[in-house]
């Protein structure tokens, strides 16, 4: 399982890496970027569906 | 508008100034998106009122049909000579694509959360000065003692500017909040002490460049050039009407919850890890920002016939209250896990000063709880909340406590 970012659909709104601060980060700008390829394991899972759900902007896709 | 005749209906005749609306917006707001989710008003020239979520979010992305040529509404309109091309009169906030992404890239950095976090001593310092200022009385301000001071001195360190200007840099910061809407001749008249104390700021970071704002702004260049000394005005203009009542209003907010829901003071006091949670409530139950876009040609949007030039109010703090998106939209729930909150906006236009407001907001309740873990309203009857597009309250007297 993948975690991305959509860099068209992310405004910066930062919910993302403050709430999994290990599975996402910021760019020079303040846009969300995830951490290396994204793979998720069952323990960040939860976590990276929770940052999912805060994301106002819905740029967040979570793939089997 | 003071003198106007007070609303009967908000669904045909909607004002944001007026004194029901002030008061207490959220009945008003439930009401429409119940019977009329696009209300109008021939007010202000003309304009619609989005009262839901999925129209205040529809509205915000769509700059083709919208423009953000101005973001406060007024009786009149800017005309092409208020702005010249390409800049505008506060760009990015008044720019629309293709400009607004290079504006914006301009500032972004600027305040993204590495170079704001790095803030946060000065802003904890900041805050304990002043509740240091308070100490001893059982009655304090929190918006005329507290919130309020917050922001400018905040935003005074980042430009640079020096400590023992604070005053001088308060009374600037009211000109340019007073004179914001007012007719451009007259704001350049006001705008004349500030600019030249500006001037002489910037002249002095030009000959003694620093790690700050202003030595950032002087020294950022677009497509190649750096920027004229009136752009880099321009945006400080900026930084400090978008940064200033905004926040004091989210932190004032927050603390006047807090003052009547001994509960959640309690919680916060006792689970310190709860703050980030929190705040993403308190923005999202009393977001105090509300923008304007302008219909940029006659279209029908849901029924309604806009016209050229007519107002749209975005409503944020309405569309935070939407229970089509939020269960149990009206309840403060202090531990609420998914928030999807749009206080700061949506789309292009989102809040480029999100990092540094969360961060004040944050370390201004800290401290103020750190102080006083146990307080309440001195007087709810008394508390005055900031009319227009900016909500939040203004006096805010809270009994201390022991």
């Amino acid at each position: 399982m993948k975690v991305r970012i959509d860099p068209d659909i992310c405004q910066g709104q930062g919910r993302c890496f403050s709430i999994a601060p290990g599975i996402f980060d910021f760019d020079d700008l303040g846009n969300g970027v995830v951490i290396g390829d994204g793979a998720l394991t069952s323990d960040t899972l939860e976590l990276a569906r929770l940052a999912q759900l805060n994301c106002p902007e819905h740029a967040i896709f979570i793939e089997e | 508008m003071t003198d106007s005749p007070l609303v009967q209906d908000f669904a045909t005749d909607w004002d944001h100034s007026d004194p029901q609306w002030v008061a207490d917006p959220y009945p008003i707001w439930d009401d429409l998106r119940q019977r009329c989710p696009v209300a109008h008003t021939e007010r202000y020239g003309g304009g619609w009122f989005p009262a839901t979520h999925a129209g205040v979010s529809e509205i915000a992305k769509d700059t083709e049909n919208f423009t953000s040529r101005t973001v406060v509404i007024g009786n009149g309109r800017p005309t092409e000579l208020d702005l010249p091309a390409p800049i505008g009169v506060a760009p990015p906030i008044t720019s629309d694509p293709p400009f607004h992404a290079i504006a914006r890239r301009l500032i972004l950095p600027a305040f993204a959360p590495g170079p704001i976090n790095a803030l946060e001593p000065m802003i904890r310092e900041l805050c304990s000065k002043l509740l240091d200022g308070m100490a001893g009385a059982d009655v304090v301000n929190a918006g005329t003692q507290y919130a309020q001071y917050i922001p400018p001195g905040v935003i005074r360190g980042m430009l640079g500017f020096p400590e023992e200007d604070i005053e001088l840099f308060l009374e600037f910061v009211h000109i340019i909040l007073e004179g914001i809407d007012h007719p451009e001749e007259e704001r350049i008249v006001e705008f004349e002490p500030v600019e030249k104390y500006f001037v002489a700021q910037m002249e002095d970071h030009i000959d003694n460049p620093r790690d700050d704002l202003t030595s950032y702004l002087l020294n950022v260049e677009l497509e190649g050039q750096k920027l004229a000394m009136e752009h880099v005005f321009g945006t400080m203009v900026l930084i400090l009407v978008a940064g200033i009542d905004t926040t004091w209003s989210a932190v004032g907010s927050a603390i006047w919850h807090l003052a009547h829901h001994p509960d959640d003071l309690e919680r916060l006091v006792n689970e310190p890890d709860l703050m980030p949670v929190a705040i993403e409530e308190f923005l999202r139950f009393y977001a105090p920002v509300t923008m304007a876009r302008l219909v940029k040609h006659d279209m029908e949007y849901q029924g309604c016939p806009m016209k050229e030039d007519d107002w749209i109010l975005l409503g944020f703090p309405a569309a935070n209250r939407d229970p089509v998106a939020f269960k149990d939209a009206d309840t403060f729930i202090i531990d609420r896990a998914e928030n999807r909150h749009v206080a700061f906006g949506l789309g292009i236009h989102r809040c480029a000063g999100s990092n540094l407001a969360r961060l004040e907001m944050r370390v201004a309740i800290e401290e103020f709880i750190k102080r006083y873990p146990r307080f309440e309203l001195a007087n709810s009857e008394v508390v005055t909340w900031a009319p227009g597009q900016i909500r939040g309250p203004r006096n805010l007297p809270i009994r201390i406590l022991r």
